[in-house]
């Protein structure tokens, strides 16, 4: 089934190759906007690949010449805010998995960018289900995994895909991190006094690479240019935490070195719902239905409404899988928050346009508005219901799926 | 402390229930083996349903307990026929197959688990160990009822014995190092092997007449093997792949046993076969939101529900708790009819297609007069994702209920979901002092 969408969207290419590529006008029983209130029969027109017209249909013409869509229900093309799809194939052979490196603890300089594949399987079932933008990269599988970056779920090469090459460096802080017998970080005091370590000796290289006489200067070592980067606030650090402590620890360490931080998985967050809130931190929860065992025996389906009940930016992750399911999927994973606690409508924030808050792409996506992509998923029903299916998918204008899934 | 004053709270409340009978009334009823019922009434006494209606056509006895639930559902209790809840272990490393284990004498029937099964209204279970050997023991058939001991689960059939069956597996799951196959075809030999030893082993106690200077050395394994080929014991096959389907359905035929196919991902390629086998009880199927995950999974997908179903083959589905979660199993069935399956037949699968191939189907399954009174209340559709299991009943007795904070911790996650609870029945021993 997942096969059939490559295919659907070479036929969508070539349906619009030569004429005026990427128009599309996309007509919605509902049309949920995320910006503002849901529209009823509304239309949304994209041009060269950008949103021109969000409204009622009363009030605007089709231009000729545009193909039409219609659907139940349009709301913005889905986000995973925290994603190895594309890294972490679905065959889950060694082959295929690029989600860590296990030679160190410690690899910033692990670009995600030279690991996607945008052609792999779970991109394409992404998308099938209205997923059109993914942050994809490094697992939480070392104390620093490497580099996360942002890509749209079409094209067949990384530069058809990419949006952000460098979005966030991948920390984990607890049993991910844990580098197993005699090996370091052994525990989690460990983990902090590495990181802590490395920090200041990033903080210490820039200083050193910013000064003027070249003679003087260390010699480039891209790990702590990276994590330099991190340091000067330019690019956040993903810090994958669930117990409470662990976030905790996050925190200090964020504030010890001014760092922007994104907490990461987070299944106990409730429990310090004050903490992250004062320190103005957001959240990209773990998968709703993520195994509660181990680290994670204290999740809830409810963390996702506590979270924004306490006015805490959150987005909610399809997230890394080592086993079966290789890769959860946003929507079912906001839908079972939505059910609980959540309801529809910050659910559907939290898989459009709070995930795109907290990877700093909203000016591009993440709502429906003019001047944004024209990245639009169609449904047959509340798409958070078990069985409503996706019935099209379009990704700056391109009908990239039309299957019924 | 804290579990001491909630023992107390819940001695309150308990018990007496079962000496009067319970009704219940103005629900939407879903029998599965009947047309639903728009105000039904189901009145339950001493463990079994007593009988089952429009309200117009059931008298409620007098003295009965009614509960009210107008605007909710209420269907018989889930069956799982694939659980791993209970911190199981099954055989160990020593070898490929190990028909002498008991999964029953590794049981911890305090894992929260089991708590979460309860609340996902899963009534009925088949506990098993893993899929790591061709054959890795003999599985368990579990009411989840409040215990403290694993014989409180217990199921027994009508000749007295315990309801279980045994726990096979082909594919890449039990291919190792020697002792165990290294090769489909290696499985297969070991797999005949031994039956045919059970044959000859069976022969020999036959030939014995009773006379135990005759007799062969008692030998555990091959007694169960013997209760497989007289079709005392069904064999749940752990399966993926389209081929190793068919090997099943040709190990079946020779050696006669029946079996119920877990898992069956591939089993669209070859449901006609499926459905030809008379030696297929059914097949229970996990749907995985995504494909892969596993080599053998590559091709795993929601519409093998309604095609299997379609075929003819008796169609349900598992938890493999916890590979998705049991609070989650109504779910399972929903992604069925996501993919083409009739919501009846999504239903039928969670509840009579598994009391089939458990060999239970005049016991559980559906709501009928003489069955056993294990069923859910619902807060709606079962089949929305904005439902909620509000009460679970087994044997008569209520499990779990949404509005008791102890039940809802379980239901819902939160600090100490993970963490054993002492059972109802378990607290009340503590309360008269059983422990001391």
């Amino acid at each position: 089934m997942s096969r059939a969408t490559p295919a659907a969207g070479i036929l969508a290419c070539l349906a619009l190759a030569g004429a005026s590529v990427a128009q599309v006008a996309v007509r919605g029983g509902t049309v949920h906007t995320v910006a503002g209130a849901p529209i009823q029969d509304g239309v949304v027109i994209v041009e060269d690949g950008k949103i021109t017209f969000v409204g009622p249909q009363a009030s605007r013409s089709i231009p000729d010449g545009l193909r039409v869509l219609s659907a139940e229900v349009v709301v913005p093309g889905l986000i995973d805010a925290r994603s190895t799809i594309g890294v972490s194939g679905y065959l889950n052979q060694r082959h295929d998995q690029d989600q860590v490196e296990g030679s160190g603890p410690i690899q910033p300089e692990l670009r995600a960018i030279d690991a996607y594949n945008p052609r792999e399987t779970l991109v394409g079932w992404a998308r099938s289900y209205g997923v059109t933008t993914i942050h994809t990269g490094h697992a939480p599988l070392a104390l620093v995994s490497g580099q996360t970056a942002i890509v749209k779920t079409r094209g067949e090469t990384l530069e058809e895909a990419l949006i952000k090459p460098l979005a966030m460096i991948s920390a984990t802080l607890g049993e991910g991190a844990r580098a197993g017998r005699d090996k370091a970080p052994g525990t989690r005091a460990k983990m902090a006094a590495m990181l802590r370590t490395e920090l200041i000796r990033a903080s210490e290289y820039a200083e050193k690479r910013a000064g003027d006489d070249s003679e003087k200067l260390p010699e480039r070592d891209l790990r702590l240019e990276t994590l330099a980067q991190v340091l000067s606030g330019e690019v956040p650090l993903l810090v994958t935490a669930h117990r409470a402590q662990d976030i905790l620890t996050a925190l200090r360490i964020r504030e010890e070195f001014d760092i922007p931080v994104v907490l990461d998985g987070a299944a106990e967050a409730y429990e310090v719902l004050d903490r992250i809130q004062s320190a103005e931190v957001p959240v990209i929860l773990h998968a709703t239905m993520l195994r509660s065992r181990g680290e994670t025996e204290n999740l809830s389906f409810e963390t996702a409404s506590k979270l924004v009940e306490a006015g805490i930016l959150t987005a909610i992750q399809g997230g890394y899988e080592a086993y079966v399911p290789k890769s959860r999927l946003v929507l079912f994973e906001a839908g079972v928050a939505a059910a609980h606690g959540l309801g529809f409508e910050n659910a559907l924030r939290s898989v459009t346009l709070d995930a795109a808050r907290i990877l700093g792409i909203d000016g591009r996506v993440g709502s429906l508005e003019v001047g944004k992509d024209g990245d639009l998923a169609l449904y047959d029903g509340d798409p958070f219901e078990y069985t409503t299916h996706c019935v099209g998918v379009v990704i700056e204008g391109e009908v990239v799926s039309e299957e019924v899934r | 402390m804290l579990r001491y004053l909630v023992a107390a709270a819940l001695l309150a409340t308990s018990s007496a229930a079962q000496e009067v009978p319970q009704a219940f009334v103005g629900a939407r009823v879903l029998p599965i083996t009947s047309p639903p019922l728009e105000n039904g009434t189901v009145v339950i006494h001493e463990g079994k349903i007593v009988a089952v209606g429009e309200a117009s056509a059931v008298e409620v006895p007098a003295g009965a307990t009614q509960h009210d639930l107008r605007g909710k559902i209420v269907m018989p209790g889930l069956v799982d026929t694939h659980s791993h809840a209970g911190d199981v272990e099954g055989g160990d490393g020593s070898a490929p197959m190990q028909p002498d284990v008991r999964v029953l004498d590794s049981i911890n029937v305090r894992d929260p688990r089991i708590q979460k099964a309860q609340a996902g209204g899963i009534t009925t279970a088949n506990i098993m160990s893993g899929s790591g050997h061709l054959l890795s023991g003999q599985t368990l058939y579990v009411k989840h009822r409040d215990a403290k001991a694993i014989d409180e689960l217990y199921i027994y059939r009508d000749d007295g014995s315990l309801a279980y069956g045994v726990k096979m597996a082909n594919g890449t799951n039990s291919r190792k190092d020697p002792p165990f196959p290294g090769t489909r075809a290696k499985s297969a030999a070991l797999i005949r092997e031994r039956f045919l030893q059970a044959i000859e082993y069976r022969g020999k106690v036959a030939r014995a007449n009773a006379d135990p200077s005759k007799a062969p050395p008692r030998d555990l394994g091959l007694e169960t093997l013997i209760e497989v080929l007289e079709g005392e014991r069904a064999v749940h096959f752990h399966t993926h792949r389209h081929d190793d389907i068919v090997t099943i359905l040709r190990l079946a035929r020779e050696f006669d046993f029946k079996v119920v196919l877990q898992h069956v991902s591939d089993g669209w390629l070859v449901a006609d076969r499926i459905a030809a086998s008379r030696h297929v009880l059914g097949a229970s199927l996990i749907l995985i939101d995504s494909p892969g995950g596993k080599l053998e999974a590559k091709d795993n997908r929601f519409e093998t529900a309604g095609i299997l179903d379609e075929a003819g083959v008796v169609t349900g589905f598992h938890t493999d708790d916890s590979i998705t979660d049991s609070r989650l199993f109504l779910r399972m069935a929903a992604l069925g009819a996501r993919a083409g399956m009739s919501r009846e037949r999504a239903l039928y699968g969670l509840t009579m297609a598994g009391a089939i191939m458990l060999e239970m189907e005049d016991r559980i399954g559906s709501l009928e007069p003489g069955k056993d009174a294990d069923l859910v209340v619902l807060s709606g559709d079962p089949l929305s994702v904005y439902t909620q299991v509000l009460e679970t009943w087994v044997d008569g007795q209520s499990v779990f209920d949404r509005s008791d904070p102890q039940d809802r911790l379980y239901a819902e996650g939160g600090y100490g979901a993970g963490q054993e609870r002492l059972s109802e029945n378990a607290l009340r021993s503590i309360v008269e002092g059983e422990y001391q």
